[in-house]
């Protein structure tokens, strides 16, 4: 369990979350939020607490996932949907070069993206851990994205620290979550009838002056506090990091490989909904008038057939392959490219898959069957 | 700048090298980017037909002289079908220089064993000739090359030119010999038989991994230490800026980590089917 922050608390009643809203507006930005859209929540634009799905939870469970009432009062009952901050910045289908045919040959021109100022409410915990991991990848790698890097840089973001998990979560063994600990402007604990806020940054302090919060008393700082650790406590699932990447790196071999990839379909769901999966395909769209030529990129998964097929050899031919392949760069390759590891523990990948595979079961069962062949 | 753009260069000289095989003199049309542009040996462009899509293709002119840039695009699929139909005079896109290229630094004053097998290898057509420019810098030149058939053997006279050239040994053999195979007959690790050379000697290879794995095999037996035997490997790649996640080979980028790695990067992963 994570150290509680030792930085100032302070209380904002919950008819301040117009008001904050109205400000971030009013800042230039343009607000998303949570919104239940017919059976989940997506992040789309938010003016006042009642676009928010006030008085909603959900369940989720592997290869399910159900809006359900809640709590009258609670705002931020719902823990995540499908979609998380990366399609926001890491677009899914994107143009990054016009090419245009001139008289003798052509010309390439780099086609930045339009990017709104993006303000996002109540963002949890693992998907701010999951931009830290894009971050690494698109911004402090040895090639910059430049089209990334302009959707990024002035975003702002009001954090919720979760007080409830759903069954598929287990960011506390991924050291994410529930709490915000970094890239967050503002962060949100939610109580019964106000929030404890924490400022992150110069930004979230300059807003957070303007809604005149009041310090939070130690009892209240302690009950914000009680709420997180009890849900870390409550997570139903866990899963074991010890001595990764060795265990997968070793056990390319193991039995367990067989026995996913007969459940697999190969649908590519967990790369879609993954806030951290990066894989894409470059390709060219010419106009029909023959004169522009886009080049595009458009999100793509390991688990494509294609994924790592040249002319006469696909690499990972079977649905074996490219599991082996997703689980392993996911929570052992990624950490020997970017020193992180690819996984937040938010679940997403245990709910959205059709057939209900669960990668915390998979690790164990590979883990209990270490040495087998 | 978006690493992905593509600079527009002028082809100067086309060349036949057998039917579906084409090597391609390029310059780059801006002035200033035609004048930083270096590179090093094993490195490679990406190519970009208009309209058609960009394929990676390695560099095989001399690094000693960047303004002109050379590529063999052998015709496998639809980009590098458009593209056996340049000709010269024609504008075509160019990105890079990507990769880490040939340990060339490292191999001076040492034996240097080059093996390659199946339809030619392009890159090391560019070590073998970057190799004869700087002779005196390197030490016997032996060069092994396998094909399954004869027919699959894509350069016999340039395999007679070198085999003529001062401290230069050539091997070659097939699977499936004809009438008219003067050569060796076997599998290409069968050459390392008649192969004698110094444990301090290093080796570069490219070609199908199998064939690979079986030569480094018979290297090591040969007392040859595994951080001195190079492969160049081969996978998708769409960006070539490790971004896209193609070209992953387990932990390495083949695109920005590779493409050529030494046998002890990656032994490990040669075992293991499907990765």
């Amino acid at each position: 369990m994570n150290e509680p922050l030792k930085l100032p608390k302070m209380k904002l009643p919950k008819t301040a979350l117009d008001e904050l809203m109205n400000l971030l507006w009013g800042e230039g930005f343009k607000v998303l939020g949570p919104v239940a859209r017919e059976s989940g929540v997506t992040f789309e634009e938010v003016r006042k607490t009642t676009d928010l799905p006030v008085g909603v939870r959900e369940t989720q469970e592997p290869g399910r996932y159900r809006l359900s009432a809640g709590s009258a009062a609670e705002i931020f009952g719902v823990v995540n949907g499908a979609g998380s901050l990366k399609p926001f910045f890491f677009a899914p289908e994107e143009t990054l070069l016009e090419v245009r045919r001139e008289r003798h040959g052509f010309r390439a021109v780099a086609a930045p993206p339009a990017a709104p100022r993006l303000a996002f409410i109540g963002v949890r915990a693992c998907d701010l851990a999951a931009l830290a991991v894009q971050d690494r990848i698109f911004l402090r790698d040895r090639f910059r994205d430049t089209h990334y890097a302009a959707r990024r840089q002035d975003a702002f973001f009001v954090a919720v620290n979760c007080t409830r998990s759903a069954a598929t979560c287990f960011c506390a063994s991924m050291g994410t979550g529930p709490e915000a600990r970094t890239g967050f402007d503002l962060a949100l604990t939610e109580m019964d009838d106000c929030f404890v806020l924490r400022c992150g940054s110069a930004a979230g302090e300059a807003i957070a002056a303007r809604l005149a919060p009041e310090a939070a008393s130690r009892e209240q700082v302690a009950a914000a506090q009680a709420r997180i650790d009890e849900c870390a406590a409550s997570m139903q699932r866990q899963l074991d990091t010890s001595d990764l990447p060795r265990l997968l790196y070793e056990e390319a071999g193991n039995p367990r490989w067989d026995d996913v990839a007969a459940r697999c379909l190969s649908c590519t769901n967990c790369t879609m909904v993954c806030p951290t999966c990066f894989c894409h395909a470059v390709f060219d769209v010419q106009e029909i008038d023959g004169n522009m030529s886009r080049r595009v990129r458009q999100w793509d998964s390991c688990f494509s057939f294609e994924h790592a097929q040249i002319h006469g050899i696909n690499f990972r031919p079977k649905i074996h392959d490219r599991y082996r392949q997703w689980l392993t760069h996911k929570l052992a390759s990624w950490i020997d490219q970017f020193g992180t590891s690819g996984c937040v523990g938010c679940g997403r990948c245990i709910t959205w898959c059709p057939v209900g595979i669960d990668l915390t079961e998979e690790v164990a069962a590979i883990r209990a069957g270490r040495g087998k062949r | 700048m978006t690493p992905y753009m593509i600079s527009p260069a002028r082809i100067i000289a086309r060349r036949i090298e057998t039917p579906g095989i084409y090597t391609f003199g390029m310059r780059l049309r801006d002035r200033e980017l035609r004048t930083a542009y270096r590179f090093r040996a094993g490195q490679f462009n990406m190519l970009y037909a208009f309209g058609v899509g960009e394929v990676p293709i390695s560099i095989v002119s001399d690094p000693a002289e960047p303004e002109i840039l050379e590529h063999t695009i052998r015709v496998a699929g639809r980009v590098t079908g458009v593209m056996a139909g340049w000709k010269v005079g024609d504008i075509v896109g160019v990105r890079g220089p990507y990769g880490n290229g040939w340990p060339v630094e490292a191999a001076r004053g040492r034996d240097v064993v080059i093996v390659t097998g199946g339809l030619g290898c392009a890159p090391v057509v560019g070590l073998i000739n970057y190799i004869f420019r700087r002779r005196a810098d390197y030490g016997e030149l032996h060069i092994l090359h396998g094909v399954k058939t004869p027919n699959d053997l894509l350069y016999r006279p340039r395999f007679d030119q070198w085999r003529r050239e001062p401290r230069t040994h050539v091997y070659l053999t097939t699977d499936r010999p004809d009438k008219s195979w003067r050569y060796r007959i076997g599998v290409v690790t069968s050459l390392f038989d008649e192969l004698t050379v110094p444990s301090s000697s290093i080796v570069m290879m490219c070609g199908p991994e199998i064939m690979m794995r079986l030569a480094a095999h018979s290297l090591r037996e040969k007392g040859i230490a595994e951080d001195d035997i190079y492969l160049s490997l081969e996978r998708r790649m769409e960006c070539a800026v490790g971004l896209c996640g193609h070209c992953q080979y387990r932990e390495h980028f083949v695109c920005k980590d590779g493409p050529i790695f030494s046998y002890r990067t990656v032994k490990g992963l040669f075992a293991q089917s499907g990765l």
